[in-house]
């Protein structure tokens, strides 16, 4: 009953973004799929912060994503935008696997220290190789969807709603996986794991599922990301990108997987709007939406649903 | 049913995130019928904050506004006396550039899409014109680049609504190499210290690509990158004082440029070979005497005071200087020779009377020629896209009686003796011997 | 052996830089568990402080050591400013959230900060050079050395062994320590922890903005020079341990001697050095070098 009620309002908001494309004007909709595309992200720091992990490095998926979408139309010439972003998706999964092994011993700050190392290593060896551009990066080739080659705001449009659909079905994924054992276990987990263990269950391989998890949706954000801007440069893994993610991740609260969409778009428009109207001003204009959030919004966005609903309900 | 209130509430979060962008797009509609007199709107991009904003996106922001006053006021010397545009005033919306790829795609997409730009002129960083220019070409936005250098832009892709006026980066490493040539005809030995990143990576390349062609049997010693905005380079200096080399190239920039003459000077490197620093005339004014005499001097292009003695640069520097109370640099130069290009290829195409759109101004722009305060620019390469100049290289000196920096013993090249024929892409020029060069 | 002593003398200057920056960070760190993000404002603004520092007194005709000395002092006393409102205005109202949450605020103070540097300095660079100028230099058989460096290695070792001192052997160090150890003990003994984390708080901002006056003058200052210092000295601390005091001064040797060899001898790897010794020794030992895997509470 309660996770009906919650899937038709998430297929009532995913119908109404859709259909609400050929109606927004085209630059809405790309700042709309960049932040669609990014919630991936910072959905999958939501998965790893139920458990208390913060990654400083998540970046070191989302360019994993996007270089494996860029490399493969560079080489090979294979354009086609669900293809591609599955393998971003693939890509950086298994570079999650492998590096989860690692990285589900680490706690704490040090499980963020950790990550933040290795996407700085991938950041030094993209700056290292002057046949992809360096720093400058290289261009993305146009993609297309099962032989249709669209143009301008079609393309575009095409883009978001692949946007959309990949992130309502990782919303629903992510959800079914959040209320599965292994989900339930992450708040016991983040209090007390060694009690956890003690019930036989092996904590390093519950995050372990979760740092893979949180790189496929990495990888598939970054992908998604790099056919929309068109463009991939080794500044997608650099600490900073990493921490914007952070940033939203707290801004939109764990509460919710909506919130990390939601979260995201808000993120993408402040940060618009900032540069827009305060352009020498527009980094403390963020680092106050942070600090009010986490002073007054503990919880992120997310718990202003929550407080709404617990006023509702104290009020008859 | 406490969750379905949850579903409700969420749309309308949502909605609330839709709504809180719809005045905007309000906006656009109530501009979209534009009105006769309705001013020309340029989107003037350049990093307002960040490493790179004083040496390059200030003044070349300050550049852009004193330009665009004097033409709105009609007092540029002639062919630029017209007012504004064709005659109608220019009004300018200024953008930070600072941000990721994803960021500066998404302004320039505001810029055209929602603030109705005409035209774009800016862009400091390489990385951010490659990703900008496939979106420019997409929206059909006319757009111009001032400052970045990769001559990727044109060689990659044929583009229709990009353009460039300054030359690409490629003219500064070869102007750098035949002046060093010219003046120490006995070179034996040069060593390069560049950041890492692409910039400095393919600055070394050009310059290390053309010291093969000009003086093959010169060696180059120490290859140092250090990262970008180390701020230390104690080891750095160490390594070059081990060196036997008679002279060091440099692109370092700004911060980096400066921080290395300070820990360079305390330890007497200069003393043991010549500096070349390609981009040191963006900094001359703030150096002073701690830059070293003797050091050769670049200003990608003919710039401040290697820029020639014409009524353009005499005007322009004037203003300059009036209002902000230091002369302007190379960034200031490039902004104001690329908006006094797109104005004349606005006026070519507005001829008719009417408003041009983007598809005029650009057959217009295309393989134009004009002089403004850096001299002449020939927009030949890239099927008439990318702009090139003469390069100027010089050697400072500060001149104690005037306390001023002095650039003297300055030597011009030729804009095709420093930059590929039309056709070939540079770093095939430089491999290749620099074919067809004309000195 | 001209490279074997470059590299000797050029790793223990770069470790010295490394050391005042990072002894800050880790010191908090220890103590408070915050990893401070807003350490590279205070580096930021401490050179900022020593550069208008430098144009006052070279306006004024003031011996160099002095103005050396007052410059120093400038810095920290912004440094102490900043770390009082800090810490009462903001951080006293977030003790006691997750540490990650608290990471955050740093972060966000720190994005302000930013912009508040451009509002107060203007986005012009600004240069400081002349205590290092006025140092001058030693000839030692071929290498140069500049004098201002080796002060530069007196200082980082005479506060290593400052803190080394005053947390053995002061009433203060040994309540830090008790603190370090266990806040709850040490606050159901009657420690003051309130004052513990003010006190922490300041010093370790006043020794951030010390290492952004050091610098001041062997760089050019300029926006954007704190975001460089934060993950430098994130990796420092990160190597030796996150909030020992000794494990900075080794990681920092540890980082100094490696970049130095690298430039030396393989230029091309320099730019891995630092994140490769982090992920080598956190992978070898997950906690740094010198701090003990804490037993876990049940």
């Amino acid at each position: 009953m309660q996770s009906r009620a919650s899937l038709l309002g998430g297929l009532a908001l995913l119908v109404a973004a859709a259909l609400a494309a050929p109606f927004l004007p085209d630059w809405m909709v790309s700042l709309a799929t960049i932040a669609f595309a990014n919630a991936l992200v910072v959905l999958g720091l939501v998965v790893l912060w139920r458990v208390g992990l913060v990654s400083f490095g998540q970046a070191l998926y989302y360019c994993i994503g996007a270089y494996a979408v860029a490399l493969t139309g560079r080489w090979t010439g294979f354009t086609d935008a669900l293809a591609l972003v599955l393998l971003g998706g693939v890509g950086a999964g298994i570079v999650a696997a492998s590096i989860g092994f690692l990285l589900a011993r680490y706690r704490e700050i040090f499980f963020a220290m950790l990550s933040l190392a290795l996407s700085m290593i991938l950041y030094g060896v993209l700056v290292k190789t002057e046949s992809l551009g360096s720093t400058d990066g290289f261009s993305v080739a146009t993609p297309t969807f099962f032989g249709y080659a669209p143009h301008g705001a079609q393309l575009s449009h095409w883009l978001y709603w692949l946007t959309l659909g990949v992130d309502a079905i990782a919303a629903l994924l992510v959800g079914l996986y959040f209320r599965s054992v292994a989900g339930a276990l992450a708040a016991p987990i983040r209090d007390n794991e060694i009690r956890v263990e003690f019930l036989g269950i092996s904590v390093s391989g519950i995050i372990h599922t979760k740092v893979i998890i949180a790189g496929v949706l990495g990888g598939l954000g970054g992908a998604l990301a790099a056919m929309s801007i068109g463009h991939v440069d080794p500044n997608m893994a650099y600490w900073t990108t990493s921490g914007g993610f952070v940033f939203v991740t707290v801004l939109a609260g764990s509460g919710y997987v909506a919130a990390a969409f939601v979260g995201s778009l808000a993120f993408e428009a402040l940060r618009s709007f900032a540069v827009d109207v305060m352009p020498q001003l527009w980094q403390m204009t963020l680092g106050s939406v942070l600090l009010l959030t986490i002073l007054f919004l503990p919880e992120g966005l997310g718990s202003l649903v929550s407080r709404l609903r617990q006023r509702r309900a104290v009020k008859p | 049913m406490a969750h379905r209130r949850t579903a409700t509430l969420w749309s309308l979060a949502g909605l609330a995130a839709v709504a809180a962008m719809v005045p905007a797009q309000f906006e656009v509609f109530a501009q979209t019928p534009a009105p006769a007199a309705a001013p020309i709107k340029l989107g003037i991009v350049s990093f307002l904050s960040g490493p790179a904003a004083s040496p390059f996106g200030i003044p070349g922001r300050n550049g852009a506004e004193i330009v665009l006053e004097a033409l709105n006021a009609g007092t540029a010397p002639a062919p630029y006396n017209k007012v504004g545009f064709g005659g109608t005033k220019v009004e300018a919306k200024y953008v930070d550039e600072a941000g990721s790829a994803a960021n500066v795609v998404t302004d320039f997409r505001n810029l055209v899409q929602r603030d109705q730009v005409d035209a774009v002129v800016g862009y400091i960083s390489s990385g951010n014109c490659l990703a900008v220019a496939p979106v420019a070409e997409e929206l059909k936005a006319l757009t111009v680049f001032y400052d970045c250098g990769t001559p990727r832009i044109f060689e990659e892709k044929a583009r229709a609504y990009v353009f460039r006026a300054s030359p690409h980066a490629t003219m500064d490493s070869v102007g750098a190499a035949r002046y060093l040539v010219a003046k120490k005809k006995n070179i034996t030995s040069y060593s390069g210290i560049n950041q890492n990143y692409a910039w400095g990576q393919d600055s070394w390349r050009d310059f290390i690509g053309a010291m093969k062609v000009l003086a093959p049997k010169a060696e180059a010693d120490k290859i140092l990158f250090p990262k970008l905005f180390a701020g230390e380079f104690g080891a750095e200096v160490s390594t070059l004082l081990t060196s036997k080399s008679q002279a060091l190239h440099t692109s370092f920039w700004d911060g980096d440029l400066e921080g290395f003459i300070y820990q360079e000077q305390a330890r007497g490197l200069d003393k043991r070979m010549t500096i070349i620093a390609t981009t040191g005339e963006s900094s001359i004014w703030r150096l002073r005497d701690k830059m070293p005499d003797g050091t050769i001097i670049g200003g990608r292009g003919p710039h401040g005071p290697l820029a020639p003695d014409n009524a353009f640069n005499k005007w322009f520097s004037k203003i300059y200087t009036d209002r902000y109370n230091v002369p302007p640099t190379y960034p200031s130069y490039q902004m104001a020779q690329s908006l006094l290009g797109l104005k004349l290829a606005y006026e070519k195409a507005a001829a008719g009377g009417a408003k041009p759109n983007a598809d005029q101004i650009a057959a217009a722009f295309k393989g134009l020629t004009f002089t403004g305060p850096s001299g002449e620019t020939k927009m030949v390469l890239g099927d008439g896209h990318q702009g090139i100049q003469e390069t100027a290289y010089g050697t400072y000196r500060f001149n104690k009686a005037k306390k001023e920096p002095e650039i003297v013993d300055v030597m011009r090249f030729p804009a095709e003796c420093v930059n590929p024929p039309p056709g070939i892409d540079a770093d095939k020029w430089i491999a290749d011997g620099m074919k067809g060069a004309k000195c | 052996m001209l490279t074997a002593s470059a590299i000797l003398t050029d790793g223990l200057v770069y470790a010295a830089y490394l050391f005042i920056v990072a002894v800050g960070l880790t010191l908090i760190f220890g103590v408070m568990k915050i990893l401070n993000v807003t350490h590279g404002s205070f580096y930021a603004f401490g050179a900022y402080g020593a550069a208008t520092a430098v144009g006052i007194y070279t306006n004024g005709d003031w011996p160099a050591a002095l103005g050396f000395l007052f410059m120093l002092g400038f810095a920290m006393a912004i440094g102490l400013v900043m770390g009082i409102i800090l810490e009462r205005g903001l951080l006293r109202l977030v003790y006691g959230k997750d540490e990650v949450v608290i990471v955050l605020v740093t972060y966000a103070t720190f994005l302000i900060l930013e912009d508040v540097i451009g509002l107060v300095w203007g986005t012009a660079s600004y240069a400081a050079y002349q205590p290092m100028i006025a140092a001058g230099n030693i000839e030692i058989g071929d290498l140069v050395l500049s004098n201002y460096d080796i002060v530069l290695v007196v200082l980082a070792a005479v506060v290593a062994a400052l803190a080394y001192w005053s947390l053995k052997f002061t009433r203060y160090g040994r309540l830090l320590t008790t603190v370090i150890y266990d806040r709850e003990t040490a606050a159901a003994f009657g420690i003051n922890v309130t004052l513990v984390y003010t006190v922490t708080f300041l010093i370790g901002a006043a020794l951030g903005a010390l290492g952004g006056a050091v610098m001041a003058p062997k760089i050019s200052v300029t926006l954007g020079i704190g975001v460089e210092v934060i993950v430098l000295a994130f990796a420092v601390v990160a190597i030796g341990g996150m909030g020992s005091i000794e494990g900075a001064l080794v990681g920092a040797l540890i980082v100094g001697i490696c970049r130095a060899a690298a430039v030396h001898l393989v230029p091309q790897i320099e730019l891995f050095v630092i994140y490769g010794v982090m992920a080598l020794v956190l992978v070898a030992r997950p906690y740094g070098l010198f701090v003990r895997a804490q037993p876990r509470k049940i």
